[in-house]
């Protein structure tokens, strides 16, 4: 059970403060900022989530620039609390529409009568944004969606041929439309993590795909909704790994480690009999209907997968003082496909003094950068079509002569991206059902695939 | 669905008297019987109006046969109001109390779950003192319903599943019914239900080795699912509980070990847990991958994470796994030329040298050309210190870096680096005194002259040695050494063994069982005092939890050859060298006693000789003498907690029992069992419980041995002592037969000079 909640913008400043358990005293926040900023420990190190000040344990996440932190003096388990403080940031969102600092400061007598009914004298009660929704009365002030940074292409939902800016699903799930009306939609998004390794000589020494199946529901009277995936998904292959297995088994099947359900998915229809590997995949969501934004489904692959970019970084000595990096970007994917925020990073060899960049004739969109502070240079292309390859030259200048580990002290190459429309896993979604009576009932359906780089590294 | 706020101003309006009550009656009775359709909705408004009156303080318990009535509905809407309805007036109005809970107690066995649970809430939320009894039978029921579990919340499942933990199964076949109902949970995607769910499991299956080598199989892959899922504050979480049992079984992990390879995105407190992993799971087939990997993870640009990797690579390598390509390894990281590089590598090669000495010339030989200019941190001077006077003849210009050491000894601010130098200086002279006599001379000079006075006593030390005779200094600065085989390790196993009994908390996050980090009110009922020499009085107690936990017994022995691997991990403790000329503080910090270790240990043959004799000479001996003896020194601060004596006692088998009588004096003097504790204390021996008033006592003792391996090397002893009869029976107990006799007589030499 936890003695009290609180939220904190980064300057420190208090937002939020709740106390369930007047145990522990108020100069907590000030305490819990002071151990965050100025944490001990070697170079670089940023205060784990969970850590205990006197005998007081402080449990904090970080979202949206904002710390979301619990206390409590006994031996709680970290997971609850840590699910508890992202349930409730899930909540919040819910409500408000956008979290930030903005829409809480304008929003909190609802936050607070939200943690009145989230939380009794510690212990969680309910985190389901259906189930408060009736003991809830306050009317979220929802702050101006034109002022959200725009997501670019990535935040694209699609219905067939038709579109739909991502930030439709910043609206609240309770406030009433300007017009009154609701609108009946539901929102399924397919959001992939992917994870690369490639060794200097180019082989993919290890390879995950994190994915989770996010849904956010506009539906009012909380239908039931199937969700069918791929039928030649396969779940499980014993013991944690599938290294082992590499990608031998069943070419052009859907093969998955391991995945979890959220509370309000039956499982009646998903057959786990493991010695089967064709299954057919349906959920039906009823226990809870959802309302918000929930994942339906995380999963994870270590099934080897077809890579969206290649790298090939090289260097050489160019003379004395001298050397020279070239990078070269081939996007693998269909070139109907177009990856945003496409960024290599890149530490150079500490004695680096200066990097000059020669970009290919004629691109477009492209940005580079060299910190002499940290030795790392960055190249950024805002947009990258499938099939295409880029290159840059990077000259460097060092202060040392002849340096034989230049290889050893140059990289790995880091990469971010996101691609929006491509899954990895090639998991998809067959078709989302709504099951509603009437017949002239047929909500929008929109489904979402996007993949992001969570850690895409190449060494040298 | 909860009921709509009673408190909302809906269109109802007051009732103007008795009349209006009556209407409401009659309405009521006549929804009651019907079945019309719309007739629920038709219900729900009149439950509004009734619970709004309610609410703003009228008397509405005259309906209270009406609403019962009302209530055979399947709607839990209507359902949720008449409980709120009855709930309200049961406390109030005794004489409907009764009523309320036959109705109740109807509900709870309602065909529906949702409503039985409802029912069953509400039944348990009266409040009436004189209706628990009734409680009883449904509370029963419901904790048998099939449909239990699954229809708490999430969060409610968390507190049930911290319950069934606690439960002992009444024999194998319930276990496996409990594991079956609860396995889909561990698919679930709230981390706190799944984390749960694994310490019942873990908690079920202690006694059945084989059941929890599967249950480990079982949670491998939702565990990583969770770790690769979710924030990373919460990956963290569920990351400590896997290191936890990577830790306790290695084992079951090596073939796992990719998936605790670091991620570029990965925080630095996920990056270090993953890389104690790696160390822990490396084995004969993995160690060339991981390394190779680690080694990557060495030129990082996160500099403490470099560091970690770097003290990975080694800790592998003291684990003696492929040592061979590890040390060349190791020796490339010197050719990076990074100072935090270099300083680490230094620190490991040392530490190497003293484990496998064998490997000495590959390594100095590029020690050599590391410039003393780029090792800036003390404890990697120390270990280049250390080299360079360990190793003066196979390094030529020993005696000229050292000299420069000597030179800017002013500038030096590390009084450990001071030390080693000094220490350094000597050695090498000891083996190449024409070119070092100078040095010395200037090092000397400047110790003696140093404000700090460890270095100012060492400086004086060595110069009246050095006076006494160069042979002498030498066999007391530079004796003899032998490789150091056995690394202790850091936390003792009774300590894990408590963080592990505490699943899902945040012991395993802090690694540290709750008591350490918690004040004392807060730690929950069962928890043991954990001040050995405060806790007088718990023998009866400890005795009855002997018996109930006897489920458990066997948890020890279950995780393959995981105390194997611990004790090669962690601090260096000097086996046989003489420890004081080592470079590192490690040695002698965190070890409770410091005694020269004696020859003995290390030559098992010669031990009985010598217990023979310490067997003769002890009676004679004094107490205090015995701790001199060389073949049993006792640890000054042995480490055990209750529940770990507890279980240690139920292990082993009585290895002796002996009377002794007591002196008169020592008669008098126990009028309570605190003053025999503090005397044994004096000796070693600390009591763990004790009870009894006179004339009758009863003690347990226990010690260790110095240096002993983590959990091993105890005494354990129990003591019942009757002052009348001034007699002393003692039971034994030990995993430590060899030295049995030597403690017995320490024990026995010390509880007869109690009083005198």
């Amino acid at each position: 059970m936890i003695s009290q909640f609180f939220v904190l913008s980064l300057r420190g400043d208090n937002i939020i403060f709740r106390d369930y358990r007047a145990d522990v005293p108020k100069s907590s926040a000030e305490i819990f900022f002071r151990k965050v900023k100025f944490w001990k420990g070697e170079e670089g190190e940023e205060a784990p989530p969970v850590f205990n000040v006197d005998g007081v344990n402080y449990l904090h996440v970080k979202v949206a620039g904002l710390l979301f932190v619990a206390t409590s003096r006994v031996n709680v388990s970290p997971s609850l609390v840590l699910e508890l403080l992202q349930r409730i940031v899930r909540v919040a969102k819910d409500y408000l529409g956008v979290l930030n600092e903005e829409s809480l400061r304008k929003n909190f007598v609802l936050v607070y009568e939200l943690l009145d009914e989230t939380i009794d004298f510690g212990y969680p009660q309910t985190t389901s944004t259906e189930v408060l929704k009736s003991y809830v009365f306050n009317e979220p002030i929802t702050i101006d969606a034109a002022r959200i940074p725009n997501l670019g292409a990535a935040a694209i939902f699609m219905q067939g041929s038709r579109r739909m800016p991502g930030t439709a699903v910043t609206k609240s799930v309770v406030a009433n439309e300007p017009g009154g009306k609701k609108r009946e939609e539901i929102f399924v998004d397919i959001i992939e993590k992917i994870s690369v390794t490639f060794s200097s000589s180019g082989y993919i020494l290890t390879s995950e795909v994190d994915g989770t199946i996010q849904m956010k529901s506009y539906l009012t009277g909380n239908p039931e909704i199937r969700l069918a995936l791929n039928e030649d998904l396969s779940i499980g292959s014993g013991g944690g790994s599938n290294y082992e297995y590499g990608g031998s088994g069943g070419m052009g099947m859907v093969m998955l480690d391991d995945c979890n359900f959220h509370e309000s998915v039956r499982l009646d229809d998903f057959d786990l009999d493991r010695t089967l590997t064709l299954l057919v995949i349906h959920f039906i969501i009823t226990k809870v209907p959802p309302d918000g934004e929930f994942p339906v489904m995380n999963y994870r692959m270590t099934q080897e997968f077809k890579v969206p970019f290649k790298v090939y970084p090289t260097i050489s000595d160019v003379g004395a003082f001298k050397a020279e990096l070239v990078l070269k970007v081939r996007a693998e994917f269909a070139n109907t496909i177009t990856a945003n925020s496409v960024v290599l990073r890149v530490p150079l060899p500490k004695s680096t003094t200066r990097a000059t960049f020669q970009l290919e004739l004629g691109a477009s969109g492209q940005s580079t950068d060299f910190k002499e502070s940290n030795k790392m240079m960055e190249w950024s292309l805002r947009k990258v079509t499938g099939g295409s390859e880029h290159l840059l030259r990077v000259k460097l200048t060092l202060s040392q002569e002849r340096n034989a580990n230049i290889k050893k002290e140059t990289g790995p190459v880091s990469m971010n991206f996101t691609i929006p429309m491509y899954n990895a896993s090639r998991l998809q979604v067959r078709y989302l059902q709504i099951v509603k009576k009437s017949k002239t009932y047929n909500p929008y359906r929109w489904v979402r695939y996007v993949t992001h780089a969570n850690s895409y590294v190449v060494r040298l | 669905m909860p009921p709509p706020p009673p408190h909302r101003p809906t269109s109802t309006s007051t009732p103007s008297g008795k009349g209006e009550l009556a209407e409401l009656k009659t309405q009521l009775r006549q929804l009651a019987g019907s079945r019309a359709p719309g007739v629920e909705d038709l219900k729900r408004e009149l439950y509004k109006k009734v619970i709004s009156y309610m609410t703003i303080g009228i008397d509405v318990s005259p309906l209270f046969s009406e609403m019962v009535m009302c209530s055979a509905t399947s709607d839990v809407v209507l359902k949720k109001m008449c409980y709120l309805y009855v709930g309200n007036y049961a406390r109030v109005h005794p004489d409907l109390a009764l009523l309320t809970i036959n109705f109740l107690q109807k509900d709870c066995q309602d065909e529906y779950p949702m409503i039985r649970g409802l029912a069953l809430r509400s039944l348990c939320s009266l409040r009436v003192q004189n209706l628990v009894e009734y409680l009883v039978g449904p509370l029963r029921s419901g904790l048998k319903d099939t449909h239990g579990i699954k229809d708490f919340s999430e969060w409610a499942q968390c507190l049930v599943l911290e319950m069934v933990a606690k439960y002992v199964p009444e024999d194998p076949n319930e276990t496996f019914d409990i594991m079956n109902l609860l396995e889909d949970r561990l698919q679930h995607a709230n981390s706190a239900v799944v984390l749960a769910t694994i310490k019942v499991f873990l908690n079920l299956t202690m006694s059945m080795a084989d059941v929890h080598q599967q249950v480990y199989e079982r949670i491998k892959a939702p565990l990583m699912t969770l770790v690769s899922s979710g924030s990373p504050e919460q990956s963290y979480a569920v990351l400590c509980h896997l290191h936890l049992l990577v830790m306790r079984a290695p084992v079951l992990f090596s073939s796992d070990y990719k998936h605790f390879y670091c991620r570029y995105s990965d925080p630095s407190y996920i990056k270090k847990l993953k890389l104690e992993m790696l160390t822990a799971v490396a084995n004969e087939n993995n160690t060339y991958e991981i390394v190779t990997e680690l080694s990557e993870y060495a030129a990082n640009v996160d500099v403490a994470i470099a560091r970690e990797s770097i003290r990975a690579v080694g800790k592998i390598a003291l684990q003696q796994y492929d040592v061979n390509a590890i040390v060349d390894r190791l020796l490339q990281f010197l050719e990076m030329e990074k100072d935090y590089v270099t300083a680490e590598t230094l620190v490991l090669v040392k530490d190497l040298l003293r484990k496998y000495p064998q490997w000495s010339q590959d390594c100095i030989a590029v020690v050599g050309n590391v410039s003393s200019k780029h090792v800036q941190e003390p404890k990697a001077k120390a270990a280049l210190l250390w080299m360079l006077g360990e190793y003066a003849l196979e390094m030529p210009d020993a005696p000229y870096v050292l000299e420069g050491f000597v030179e800017s000894w002013a500038e030096e601010e590390s009084p450990e680096v001071r030390l080693e130098l000094l220490t350094a200086v000597a050695k090498c002279f000891f083996r190449r005194a024409p070119e070092t006599q100078k040095i010395l001379g200037a090092a000397l000079a400047a110790a003696l002259s140093d404000a700090h006075q460890d270095v100012h006593d060492r400086g004086l030390l060595y110069y009246r040695l050095l006076q006494h005779g160069v042979e002498t200094a030498e066999r007391v600065i530079n004796p003899p050494k032998q490789a150091v085989s056995v690394f202790a390790d850091t936390q003792s196993s009774e300590i894990k063994d408590r963080i592990f009994d505490e699943f899902n908390t945040l012991a395993v996050v802090y690694q540290q069982p709750s008591y350490m980090f918690l004040d004392k009110e807060h730690r929950g009922a069962f928890e043991f005092s954990d001040d050995t020499s405060t806790n007088a009085s718990v023998t009866e107690s400890s005795e009855t939890m002997l018996a109930s936990q006897s489920v458990d017994a066997n948890d020890n022995d279950l995780l393959l050859s995981a105390s194997e691997k611990e004790d090669t991990r962690g601090n260096l403790v000097s086996n046989g060298s003489s420890s004081y000329v080592a470079p590192s503080n490690s040695l002698i910090d965190g070890l409770g006693s410091f005694t020269v270790p004696p020859a003995a240990s290390s030559l098992p043959t010669a031990s009985f000789a010598i217990d023979d004799l310490l067997g003769l000479s002890l009676s004679t001996n004094s107490p205090e003498s015995t701790l001199a003896q060389p073949s049993l020194v006792l640890n000054a601060k042995p480490a055990l907690n209750p529940g770990a004596f507890q279980q240690k006692w139920r292990q082993l088998p009585v290895a002796s029992t002996e009377d002794y009588g007591l002196s008169s004096q020592a008669a008098a003097n126990l009028t309570g069992p605190q003053p025999l504790l503090k005397h044994m204390q004096t000796h070693l021996i600390h009591c763990i419980a004790s009870g009894g008033q006179a004339p009758n006592f009863k003690f347990f003792f226990f010690a260790q041995k110095s240096n002993a391996s983590t959990g091993l090397g105890y005494f354990l002893v129990e003591c019942i002592i009757n002052v009348t009869a001034r007699k002393c029976t003692v039971n034994y107990k030990t995993d430590e037969s060899d030295l049995l006799e030597s403690f017995a007589a320490v024990f026995k030499s010390a509880i007869l000079n109690f009083g005198v």
